[in-house]
């Protein structure tokens, strides 16, 4: 058992990469690798064309963001930022001009002179940000800098980091477990999982074409129904055909099971259970439990042989989607453009 | 009375309540004081003889030991080997606490426990296995032995002492320092030691202390021209009772009290 496996990751210059992950799936363990933090058994680290995995960290060029922000209490805001331009030796006149245009990009205009425990947490995130970033390292590592604000300064960061690193243009390698967080930052999301990586690919690719049940369950909200596989290569589900053929993106060995992968958002309500052009699935359900929750209300719609369907549904003042009840019989259906099927490894 | 019926803390419990504890809590100090402190006024006596309470007053003992090489040149040897311990055992006990506490090797807390070994075996011990390996080497009677000696003792205080102040204290800030560009050495001294700085100095302290207060290593392997001050209290007050020791014991309460007031004073600063 490793804590990383087989991980074969490039970053490109100037991206936003995201390593998602539950806790202990190594994705901090892999940004302390890049960091020089901790050398692998084995492998290769490179930036660009240079081997790196035997470059100390304070060789290695690279801005760090603790989630613990680690500024230096006994130093001033300017001189937190100051640091690293102190280490290269940058002359006074440039450090100074360079700590206030840092300060100003994270908008903390005339905060130098303060300690740090006179700022707020939201301040303390800006300050490590610019300090980070203030010596223009090749790359900026953040590790979950945002899971210690509470939820409304969280999403508005979310959105600064993102104008930040279009301005700065900086290759950035971001750690989080927060899937919402993952989807509103990156460029491309790295989903990582036991140490190994079980998905790489953009935000929409990731949502609307998992590769595995890992990624499906992990990323946004899903229900996973199993497909049969009849002697024509074809997929079924409850005697409905799914797809004709095995996808093309997986290897067509017979040692897997298929999966269909629901996304409660794109399953549809109808009036009657006629089935219309672009319908792959049409079912007829009970509505099991329904609850309302503000933008969303959520049923559970049990189809078939026992099998429960989340279904997302929007709401509105006079919808009336928003007042059904346990017991109640709904017909659903699911667009050809909306199936996701996905293999699964047998279950002995 | 009022203050007995007034809150003594956030929960319902008044001072009344609560006298019983401070009763308690007075005796206590009393027994603990008290017999530290009878020797400051007998230090002021005129008699020839230890006495309680002394029938006329004096500063004779104090001229006396002011006035005796034999005494001086003691006081010199134990300053001179507490100053040496504290500045073997400060950087000694720093470094060892440090890289134990950063290492995570898994053998990191059976080395924690080695090393504090001298503070947990009886004291006797040490000073007769010292006893004996100096006779060996050479080491009986002489200053590096005593230095030596003492700082087994003291580093054990010291490590624990910045072992608690490294626990309070974000290890990522170091991490962060050596990212942005800073050498290990250089992360350590920059970033690290000026916050732990308070209980560095604290086990300094600590460290001269227990080197000055110490007996019993002394009474074995301390002699002669390079014999402690605490060697010679005890040699004096097995051969003849002379208020003399009143005198010194005075002074070295007064010296202890104000080393350990300013670590107190040093430590609260750190908070």
């Amino acid at each position: 058992m490793y804590a990383l496996d087989d991980v074969d990751l490039e970053v490109f210059s100037g991206e936003f990469l995201t390593l998602l992950g539950p806790s202990g799936s190594g994705k901090t363990t892999l940004l302390m690798a890049i960091a020089g933090f901790n050398r692998p058994d084995s492998g290769s680290i490179r930036f660009g064309d240079t081997e790196m995995i035997l470059t100390p960290p304070h060789k290695r060029d690279v801005g760090m963001v603790f989630q613990s922000y680690a500024l230096f209490p006994h130093m001033t805001v300017a001189e937190n930022i100051g640091f690293p331009l102190k280490l290269r030796k940058v002359n006074s006149a440039e450090t100074a001009e360079r700590v206030t245009e840092a300060l100003a990009t994270v908008q903390l205009t005339g905060l130098g002179d303060r300690k740090i425990d006179q700022l707020s947490g939201g301040q303390r995130q800006r300050v490590a940000l610019a300090r980070a970033f203030v010596f223009r390292p090749r790359i900026l590592l953040m590790d979950e800098p945002l899971s210690a604000l509470d939820k409304k300064l969280r999403e508005q960061m979310q959105i600064e980091l993102k104008q930040l690193h279009r301005q700065l243009g900086v290759t950035t390698v971001y750690v989080t477990h927060d899937q919402r967080e993952a989807l509103t930052m990156s460029d491309r999301i790295a989903i990582i999982n036991h140490g190994k990586l079980a998905q790489v690919d953009t935000p929409q690719a990731i949502y609307n074409r998992p590769s595995n049940s890992f990624v499906a369950d992990f990323i946004g909200e899903s229900t996973i129904l199993p497909l049969t596989l009849d002697t024509q290569e074809r997929l079924l589900f409850e005697e409905q055909l799914v797809l004709d053929h095995l996808p093309e993106a997986f290897s067509k060995d017979n040692s897997r099971d298929w999966s269909l992968v629901v996304r409660p958002e794109r399953i549809s309500l109808n009036a009657d259970s006629q089935r219309s052009e672009n319908d792959c699935l049409v079912f007829r359900g009970e509505v099991k439990e329904f609850v309302y929750q503000g933008e969303t209300a959520l049923a559970l719609v049990k189809v078939g042989k026992d099998y429960d369907i989340s279904v997302r549904l929007g709401t509105n003042a006079a919808s009336s989607q928003t007042m059904m009840k346990p017991g109640d019989e709904v017909n659903l259906s699911l667009s050809r453009d909306d199936v996701i099927v996905i293999p699964q490894e047998k279950t002995p | 009375m009022s203050w007995l019926n007034r809150p003594a803390s956030d929960t319902q419990v008044t001072h009344g309540g609560r006298l019983w504890l401070y009763l308690v809590a007075a005796i206590v100090m009393i027994l603990l004081v008290v017999p530290t402190l009878i020797v400051i006024p007998m230090s002021f006596s005129d008699s020839q003889y230890l006495e309680f309470p002394p029938s006329n007053w004096s500063l004779r003992w104090y001229h006396e030991y002011l006035e005796s090489s034999k005494w001086m040149r003691a006081t010199l040897t134990s300053i001179k080997v507490g100053i040496l311990t504290m500045c073997i055992a400060t950087p000694l006990g720093t470094m060892a606490a440090y890289a134990l506490f950063v290492s995570g090797h898994r053998a990191a807390r059976p080395v924690f426990l080695l090393l504090i070994t001298p503070m947990i075996v009886p004291v006797i011990l040490i000073a007769i296995g010292t006893f004996y390996a100096y006779g060996r080497v050479g080491l009986n009677n002489t200053i590096p032995g005593l230095v030596l000696a003492h700082t087994a003792l003291a580093t054990p205080l010291v490590m624990i002492v910045i072992t608690s102040a490294l626990r309070t204290y974000d290890l990522n800030q170091e991490r962060v320092a050596r990212s942005l560009g800073a050498n290990p050495v250089y992360a350590f001294f920059v970033i690290t030691l000026p916050q732990i700085k308070f209980s560095v100095m604290t086990a300094a302290l600590l460290s001269f202390l227990t080197s000055f207060d110490e007996v019993i290593i002394a009474i074995f392997i301390s002699g002669g021209v390079n014999a402690t001050i605490t060697k010679h209290m005890f040699s004096a007050l097995r051969d003849f009772i002379d208020p003399t020791i009143a005198a010194i014991s005075t002074i070295l309460v007064l010296i202890s009290t104000l080393l350990l007031l300013v670590t107190q004073y040093i430590g609260s600063r750190e908070k």
